[in-house]
């Protein structure tokens, strides 16, 4: 129990918010670096990840690719990276990590959200004249957006935890503390900092949560008592029946 | 009009959906496709609109065969009702209906006003075009695909089983209200059912498929009623069991005699009798009274 106290005594220091090591500047860093690799992750899996909904093809190649991609340690990951890519260029080496980290979720939210339309309802489209431009637009991004987003917040999830690894390799972030007072034994200090992690991590996916809610198209939630609510691996179908990964 | 050339369609497994079927669909007219599943009669329908390709053979719109049409502008032509509505879940009723002008460039408070004038022609209260497809129930939002399918103003409409999931009343009072649109707006329809008592309300021409679109007979409902072409035919129209046939009950101190059917089980009253207009569907329906 002292050592709660101490932890949140060691957070709530005024000192935290000065110096080098400030909170602040900490937290900035870390908000960064997990903004960055799931933009970059986003950019690069969504399109992709769209192709292989709306085709249809591919989609093996992909289930395989993000299951054996979420089997991937972090940690072993980024340290490789960082020795593929060179120490002097520590942070694109890092960012590269995490964004290989991210891809696999944001993919497979990408790609089963429109999966997870109904085809009758994508068959309608096209029947009606709708280009497939059209009917990616119109009707497989909206319907499909809760579950991408959901992708996104797992992505997030992942990232946010893992970039505290990133002050192993030089590059700040919440992680520092941890580094910093391992060796030194200031149990108050890991357990402040590791509290400050969680509840970073808590608050990222609380948003992501809530921008999920919002995202289901409003003539899917009319006329339906039950909500649909996210959860990991993979958050129910907004419609349909939710995707099997085989 | 609508012309079938010799169309096959085998699928890349090797099914044959469509065997060499040609038949030609009267402008104007409603021509129903009815066979049991696997009969390929959606196969051909969604030919007109090249939602499928003819592996054989040639479908001619009004001379032109649709293979030389670009796809996209020909479907914007040509009015799809299809089973369950496939309305688009997370739009408004009315902007559903609106989908096609939309597409085709007119602009939206247009289009929605023309789509409100839609709703009231299909028999749907203008206040539901606010509503959402999933607050509507099944009946309603097949007139609203039926409502999405005209807005474009199509001189041929596809109907894909349209009123399949709906239950029987409500499947009754659409195919009456269909009628009452056909003889308003007379569009070349194309409709596939696997109910025959469906096929004969709606049609004026019936073409019955075996297994692998392979057609058995094709008539007015009238022909072939009377006339079943084989076995088959008369199985499937339900001649064969004795459901067609009907009988007249002369009651003492009654003029009007009772229409039975063949166990005795009355059907109704015979009002007068009726001059068979020649290819009229409706004079035919309820079988003929031997």
């Amino acid at each position: 129990m002292t050592l709660v106290l101490d932890a949140l005594a060691w957070l709530f220091s005024p000192e935290r918010l000065t110096g080098s090591n400030a909170i602040p500047t900490r937290l900035l860093e870390h908000l960064f670096y997990t903004g960055i690799s799931v933009l970059v992750a986003a950019l690069i899996a969504i399109p992709v990840g769209y192709l292989i909904g709306h085709t249809g093809r591919g989609r093996e190649l992909a289930v395989s690719i993000s299951g054996a991609a979420r089997a991937l340690p972090s940690f072993g990951l980024l340290l490789v990276v960082v020795l593929l890519v060179g120490t002097t260029r520590a942070p694109l080496a890092a960012v590269v990590a995490f964004v290989l980290l991210a891809i696999p979720s944001v993919l497979a939210g990408a790609y089963s959200g429109i999966e997870a339309i109904d085809r009758r309802i994508i068959d309608a489209a096209r029947a009606q004249g709708m280009t497939e431009w059209q009917i990616l637009l119109r009707v497989e991004v909206p319907l499909g957006l809760p579950l991408l987003l959901g992708g996104l917040r797992n992505a997030a999830l992942q990232v946010v935890s893992t970039v505290t690894l990133a002050a192993y390799i030089g590059l700040g972030g919440l992680g520092i503390y941890i580094f910093r007072a391992i060796p030194l034994r200031r149990y108050d200090e890991m357990l402040g900092s590791a509290i400050l992690i969680v509840v970073l991590a808590l608050v990222v996916d609380a948003v992501f949560a809530l921008l999920q809610r919002l995202s289901v198209p409003r003539g899917i939630t009319a006329g339906r008592a039950t909500r649909t609510r996210g959860s990991t691996p993979g958050p129910r179908a907004p419609m349909g029946s939710p995707i099997a990964y085989k | 009009m609508i012309e079938f050339r010799s169309v096959s369609k085998q699928f890349p497994d090797g099914t044959v959906a469509v065997d060499d079927f040609s038949h030609v669909l009267p402008t104007g007219k409603a021509t129903v496709l009815v066979g049991s599943s696997g009969s390929g009669k959606t196969t051909l329908l969604r030919m007109i609109n090249r939602m499928v390709e003819p592996t054989g053979g040639q479908v001619l719109i009004d001379g032109t065969d649709v293979a030389k049409l670009d796809r996209v502008r020909l479907r914007r032509s040509i009015g799809y009702v299809l089973q369950a509505a496939g309305l688009l879940p997370h739009r408004r009723v009315i902007d559903n209906v609106a989908t096609v002008p939309v597409l085709n460039g007119v602009r939206k408070a247009e289009a929605r006003e023309r789509a409100y004038e839609l709703l009231d022609k299909v028999g749907l209260d203008r206040a539901l075009g606010e509503r959402y497809p999933s607050q509507l129930s099944g009946g309603q939002q097949q007139r609203v695909g039926v409502a999405r399918a005209l807005a474009a103003d199509p001189e041929i409409l596809l109907m894909d089983e349209p009123f399949g999931a709906v239950d029987p009343i409500v499947r009754a009072d659409l195919q009456l209200e269909l009628n009452r649109l056909q003889r308003e707006l007379g569009k070349t329809i194309v409709f596939v059912t696997h109910d025959i008592d469906e096929a004969f309300t709606v049609a004026d021409q019936v073409v019955i498929f075996r297994k692998g679109g392979v057609v058995a007979q094709a008539g007015t409902p009238a022909e072939i009623l009377a006339h079943p072409a084989d076995d088959f035919v008369a199985s499937f129209v339900g001649a064969d069991a004795g459901r067609r046939s009907l009988q007249l009950q002369h009651r003492p101190g009654d003029d009007r005699p009772l229409v039975v059917d063949r166990d005795g089980r009355p059907i109704g009253v015979l009002e007068s009798t009726v001059e068979a207009a020649p290819g009229a569907g409706a004079s035919a329906q309820g079988g003929t009274a031997t």
